[in-house]
């Protein structure tokens, strides 16, 4: 079944809310690294709670290309269709 | 074209360079510019004209001075000159080649053993060529950096799992697409923290989802498992693995990386395996150097006791002296002593070289973030009077690093 993105966007910003510690404000362009300066340890985290929530991969190979909350939620919307 | 400002491609490195730089001025020793003058023995050399116990070399089974090894070296290097100069796919094998390859089938009980020319090459190797554009590659999330590389070498999608968690695995191998190929990448031992894998959960969910199993044995060699095989030996997994890598540069003394496997195609590897046909060989005197240390290290009973009573002894020693170990026992011959931070880390592997003992620093990237580990290994050539006196020496290290904190 295909995810509509706006409800994987609302879904994200809950799942990045307890690892904003900085209480940063949450847009679709807001920044992993340069916004929310989320270290290694944290995106590994972030990514796994993505992945049980849908039931998805993340490959590492897609990280580098991922810098915003928005290419994000496209991502899964991609990933979640191909699976 | 002119008027365009040069960029200097260093510059990247100019934090690190800073830090480096800070560390060297407080007066510190360098941790990572430490010179052996001469090596004595496979537990001691001379740095800065002192004896210093090596307690930091993965000479497992101490085999670097072993007289048949050297000799088996000498007897090639006149025989067959001092290098192979060039590949074997392209320039030719030298017999010491197909020798060595035969002493670890026997050693390993497997119809087919390539050498590589290094173990990070026979990761870079194996990794990327096994697993192609249409495969998945699960691996764990603390696999050695020439796992890492492999990937990036290759073209297969990568997912990492939760260290030596099989739960996590098989979640990871559920959501994989039905049709694509899977190689689950795991390692025996690991090598910072010296924490032995639980296989036989690990290839157990790999196998309930026909994923293919490769596994680094490059710290266990010699000393896990009836052969000394390793640790996949040792959990009774010699008919689930697939593939098994290693490295000469441990127990077996020298330098070389290898893969065995029993798979019927598996020599089909050399014509496609970059990292094997695109590099030179090893040269003579070390294949022969390292097929004289395998084919002993079958039979070497004695000193594997020796390094587990050894490396017993020294997690023991080290945890009743009131230092935080990586490991709750002794798991391996890796005994890693947690540091509080960098700072703390450094000034510890400093006092511990004033006191003639050199360990290993360990830092992010090698360990996982936010560890800083002080990383002994031992050997079966020192004494228990030799660990004694190691410890007895961290606590004096721990009283003067103290000491300059305060
Ligand atoms: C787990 C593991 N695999 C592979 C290697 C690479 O071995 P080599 O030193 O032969 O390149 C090492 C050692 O550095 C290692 O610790």
């Amino acid at each position: 079944m295909a995810l509509s993105r706006d409800a994987v966007l609302a879904r994200l910003f809950e799942l990045i809310q307890p690892f904003n510690t900085k209480a940063v404000p949450l847009a679709e362009d807001t920044r992993f690294a340069d916004d929310l300066e989320f270290d290694s340890l944290t995106v590994m985290d972030l990514v796994a709670s993505m992945e049980d929530e849908w039931d998805i991969n993340v490959p590492l190979n897609l990280l580098p290309d991922l810098e915003t909350v928005g290419q994000v939620a496209d991502a899964i919307v991609k990933l979640k269709a191909e699976a | 074209m002119s008027g365009t400002p040069p960029v200097d491609l260093l510059a990247k490195f100019d934090a690190i360079r800073t830090e480096y730089a800070f560390l060297l001025s407080t007066g510190l020793s360098d941790p990572f510019g430490v010179v052996m003058e001469r090596v004595l023995s496979p537990t001691r050399a001379i740095i800065r004209g002192r004896e210093t116990i090596l307690v930091g070399t993965y000479n497992y089974m101490g085999m670097t001075f072993d007289p048949d090894v050297i000799a088996a070296g000498k007897a090639a290097m006149d025989a067959f000159g001092a290098g192979s100069t060039g590949s074997r796919v392209l320039n030719g094998t030298f017999a010491t080649h197909v020798a060595v390859e035969q002493a670890l089938k026997d050693f390993y009980g497997t119809k087919s053993a390539i050498v590589f020319s290094t173990g990070y090459q026979a990761n870079l190797g194996m990794v990327s060529t096994l697993a192609g554009k249409d495969d998945v590659i699960l691996l764990d999330a603390d696999s050695h950096a020439s796992i890492y590389d492999g990937c990036k070498l290759g073209n297969a999608e990568v997912v990492r799992f939760r260290h030596n968690d099989a739960a996590d695995l098989e979640k990871r191998l559920r959501r994989v697409p039905a049709g694509k190929g899977k190689l689950v990448i795991l390692e025996g031992v690991y090598s910072m923290l010296g924490d032995v894998a639980p296989l036989r959960d690990l290839v157990g969910a790999a196998k309930a989802h026909g994923a293919m199993v490769l596994v680094d044995e490059a710290h266990a060699m010699g000393f896990f498992g009836p052969h000394g095989r390793g640790v996949y030996e040792e959990q009774g997994l010699e008919e689930e693995v697939d593939f098994v890598v290693g490295t000469f540069s441990k127990s077996v003394g020298t330098v070389g990386g290898f893969a065995v496997s029993n798979h019927p195609h598996f020599e089909i590897l050399r014509l496609v395996c970059n990292p094997y046909r695109f590099t030179a060989s090893l040269p003579p005197v070390v294949a022969a150097s390292a097929e004289a240390s395998i084919r002993k290290l079958m039979a070497a009973r004695d000193k594997r006791e020796r390094l587990w009573a050894a490396s017993r002894k020294l997690h023991a020693g080290l945890k009743a002296a009131g230092f935080t170990m990586a490991t709750e026992t002794a798991e391996s011959a890796i005994i890693a002593v947690l540091m509080p931070s960098q700072e703390a880390c450094v000034v510890m592997w400093s006092a511990l070289l004033d006191q003639g003992i050199y360990c290993n620093l360990a830092r992010p990237p090698a360990t996982p973030m936010g560890v800083y580990l002080l990383r002994c290994s031992l050997s079966s050539e020192h004494g228990l009077d030799d660990v004694d006196e190691i410890v007895r020496r961290f606590v004096q290290a721990r009283a003067a690093s103290q000491a300059l904190a305060a």
